[in-house]
């Protein structure tokens, strides 16, 4: 078996890239023994003959006398007759040149799976957010199907985004392999059954009596108070927090054993709440009939129950501190309460209202504003529900947020987008998020 | 225009500012009679006699202190390291004296250098003949760096250099001396330093890089250009300080960078250039900022495949810009 082997220009020298051919000492149809010169080649700094790399016979000069050519051009092409051994390892490298257009065409292929398909580039993010893209509606041309910057900027400049836009905000980027928790959720304790201290009861009456204690008292007047003087209105939103019970799992063994105290969903809901409220301050406000008054700190009455009463202590510039440092205020003042020890520092200035329902299964309640603030929420029960994400059906563990609003001062838009950012807030913790 | 190589930019570039200012003057190693082992510094002897173009003893760190002394004095010396790997004696020199002086005598002292040193592989130098030491000097405050690309930049940025009242370190590309020419006006111009410069306009995927690599890059674009792909190609021109708009505007044009040098990738110019970017434009980022680098290796292989391993190519650039681009 033949073979053609092209003499190439060699590098003679340090920063030598060009060389001329002075004289060729063999001409087509002479017979070259390896190593033996073929041609004389000059450059700036050396003169030397050039050797061939094989022994053949010269079947073709490419580059004539007097010509100049930069090093690794071939000048003359040498026939050999190839042993088995050396043209098996040509069709090799023939074969393993040829394979990075194969892996390029199963990447393309592979479109069809589109392992890429939801996994969002910032850019496309913030392009797709500020055109009002739906990006479920977006054909992706990347790696594995994903969309680039350009297929929405191409998907913008043709217009279909108009078209479709009727169906309101951008679906959410879920990722339907996201691990699902897969152990039931648990209340952190059970619901109190409360005991209740009777009177010695009339003989023959159905009835019995109760005497108002004066907490029940100072509760019945703020109750009658908000409710009279306050138009409430009332809103809810589903929030999937698979991603958080995956978390809290992960760390509450840890954070028992370092900080002492229960890792409560309820802390990362406080921390999800203050920094929606620090997006949308009109939250954190009063009705003062002229005018209305937005508080700069944002303090959190936490709505804690006990047998007999509700009470709501106050977590001070909650948003100076972190998921565990509102773990630990969450925790201290729950004990105060139960051990009737809170003062009366403890109580006030609170400007917003946080309620944990959940705490007794309560999966949708209507909360009463605590006066004179702007607004109450509540977090309900964690359930695993079935839900459809891509048109498929996942078991997720969902939870419901409840919140009353102040209309004279918020109205639906505002409290609908604040709802909004608490759940954006809770659904964007994942396994890397930091409690400290 | 004439066209010219990039070693003779450089030459025509010291010839020009020692006609103009009879303190500039250069010193190395075999830089006077001989003319340099590159023939950089060829004619200068003759032209301008032994005081102005000085040859001195194999003793880099004496080179580079002769001509820091020789700076405060007043004088603009040009101090050549034959060959950037040869430059690490004069290290102490450069980043403790000649960097800090300013600072130190509180504006009382500069020291107006220029120290030019060749740098980059591929000419079967082996390990003492190929380094690109860029990053031992580019986290030095008080040090200006340069490493021009196309002959135009080599000339400019010298002079520029040379008229700079602090120091600047001038890494040439030997590799380029010869392969790369260009126009380069015969008129007294200079490119200012800390400028970056874009080389080719496009709309798929951002290069960024310096010094020898950008021809694979302007090779690889043009071949990219056939299969549809459009490359913006920025040259950093300036490695100290980096010109941190130009890096940043590059990147929101496509999204989607690649970064490019021949040093190796720890720690490298390219880890700077990626974290400016991520810390600025996260939001725009459209694919991971991408690195082809050389790889961290101790040293150029002197052997041919284990050179041809360890450089970058034509090719290794091109897959790395469709890799990029098919993201």
């Amino acid at each position: 078996m033949k073979t053609i082997t092209e003499i190439v220009v060699p590098q003679l020298a340090e920063s030598l890239v060009s060389a001329t051919i002075d004289k060729w000492l063999k001409q087509p149809g002479d017979w070259v023994d390896m190593y033996e010169p073929v041609c004389e080649i000059l450059t700036d700094k050396v003169n030397a003959e050039l050797p061939s790399t094989v022994a053949g016979r010269l079947v073709q000069i490419l580059t004539p006398s007097g010509e100049t050519v930069p090093v690794g051009t071939p000048v003359c092409l040498i026939e050999t007759e190839a042993s088995e051994s050396d043209a098996g390892a040509q069709s090799n490298a023939q074969a393993v040149s040829a394979q990075p257009a194969a892996s390029s065409a199963n990447t393309a292929d592979a479109n069809d799976e589109a392992p890429m398909r939801n996994r969002y580039s910032p850019a496309v993010q913030q392009l797709a957010a500020e055109h009002g893209v739906r990006l479920g509606d977006v054909e992706g041309t990347g790696l594995g199907g994903r969309i680039t910057r350009k297929d929405i900027l191409a998907y913008v400049a043709s217009g279909a985004h108009k078209r479709s836009a009727s169906n309101g905000a951008p679906a959410a980027a879920v990722d339907p392999r996201a691990q699902v928790r897969s152990s039931g959720i648990h209340l952190s304790e059970t619901p109190r059954i409360p005991k209740i201290e009777i009177e010695s009861s009339l003989p023959g009456r159905g009835e019995t009596f109760i005497d108002v204690t004066p907490i029940r008292n100072t509760i019945a007047r703020n109750m009658r108070q908000s409710v009279s003087e306050i138009p409430h209105a009332w809103t809810m939103i589903e929030v999937d927090v698979t991603n958080l019970v995956v978390l809290r799992n992960k760390l509450k063994d840890e954070f028992m054993k370092r900080e002492g105290i229960n890792l409560t969903y309820l802390a990362f809901l406080l921390k999800a709440v203050v920094n929606a409220i620090k997006d949308y301050p009109i939250m954190n406000s009063t009705w003062a009939v002229d005018k209305i008054i937005v508080k700069r700190d944002i303090n959190i009455s936490l709505a804690v129950g006990t047998e007999d009463s509700v009470l709501t202590p106050v977590i001070k510039n909650a948003d100076h501190k972190n998921v565990a440092g509102l773990a630990k205020e969450i925790d201290e003042l729950a004990r105060k309460t139960r051990e009737g020890k809170l003062t009366l520092s403890d109580m006030q200035g609170g400007t917003f209202t946080v309620n944990n329902t959940g705490s007794f299964g309560s999966i949708l309640s209507y909360p009463i504003i605590n006066y004179p603030q702007a607004a109450i929420l509540t977090f309900e029960s964690i359930v695993k529900r079935p839900v459809v994400i891509n048109d498929m059906i996942a078991v997720r563990s969902m939870a419901n947020l409840c919140l009353s609003l102040d209309h004279r001062i918020l109205d639906g838009v505002i409290c609908g987008r604040f709802l909004q950012r608490v759940k954006d807030n809770l659904e964007s913790f994942t396994l890397d998020s930091k409690l400290y | 225009m004439p066209v010219m190589d990039y070693i003779d930019a450089i030459r025509l570039a010291m010839k020009e500012e020692m006609e103009r200012d009879e303190d500039v003057f250069v010193l190395g190693e075999d830089v006077g009679v001989k003319g340099g082992v590159f023939t950089t510094t060829k004619g200068l002897h003759e032209q301008f006699g032994e005081y102005r173009a000085m040859d001195t003893p194999l003793a880099e760190s004496a080179i580079a202190g002769v001509a820091i002394g020789a700076a405060m004095y007043g004088m603009k010396p040009i101090a050549e390291m034959q060959y950037s790997d040869f430059m690490f004696p004069a290290t102490n020199q450069i980043i403790s004296e000649a960097a800090k002086i300013r600072y130190r005598s509180n504006n009382d002292w500069t020291c107006p250098i220029v120290i030019r040193a060749p740098i980059g592989g591929g000419i079967f130098g082996g390990l003492y003949h190929s380094q690109c030491p860029e990053s031992v000097f580019f986290g030095t405050p008080g040090l200006k760096i340069v490493a021009p690309y196309r002959p135009y930049d080599a000339k400019g940025l010298l002079k520029a250099a040379v008229r700079d009242a602090d120091p600047v370190i001038y890494f040439e590309n030997k590799k380029c001396y010869k392969l790369i020419n260009g126009e380069v006006p015969e008129d007294d111009y200079i490119v200012p330093i800390g400028k970056a410069n874009v080389l080719r306009e496009g709309d798929d995927i951002t290069v960024i890089g310096y010094s020898m690599p950008l021809r694979f890059v302007e090779q690889a674009a043009e071949e990219l250009q056939q299969e549809g792909i459009s490359a913006h190609i920025l040259d950093l021109r300036t490695l100290q300080p980096l010109d941190k708009e130009a890096i940043l505007e590059a990147v929101r044009k496509t999204g989607k960078v690649l970064i490019i040098h021949e040093d190796n990738k720890t720690g490298g110019v390219g880890a700077e250039v990626s974290a400016i970017i991520a810390e600025e434009l996260l939001y725009e980022l459209d694919a991971p900022i991408m690195r082809l680098c050389g790889p961290d290796v101790p040293a150029m292989p002197i052997n041919p495949p284990g050179e041809k391993f360890f450089l970058l190519n034509k090719d290794k650039v091109k897959e790395a810009m469709r890799q990029l681009a098919l993201y």
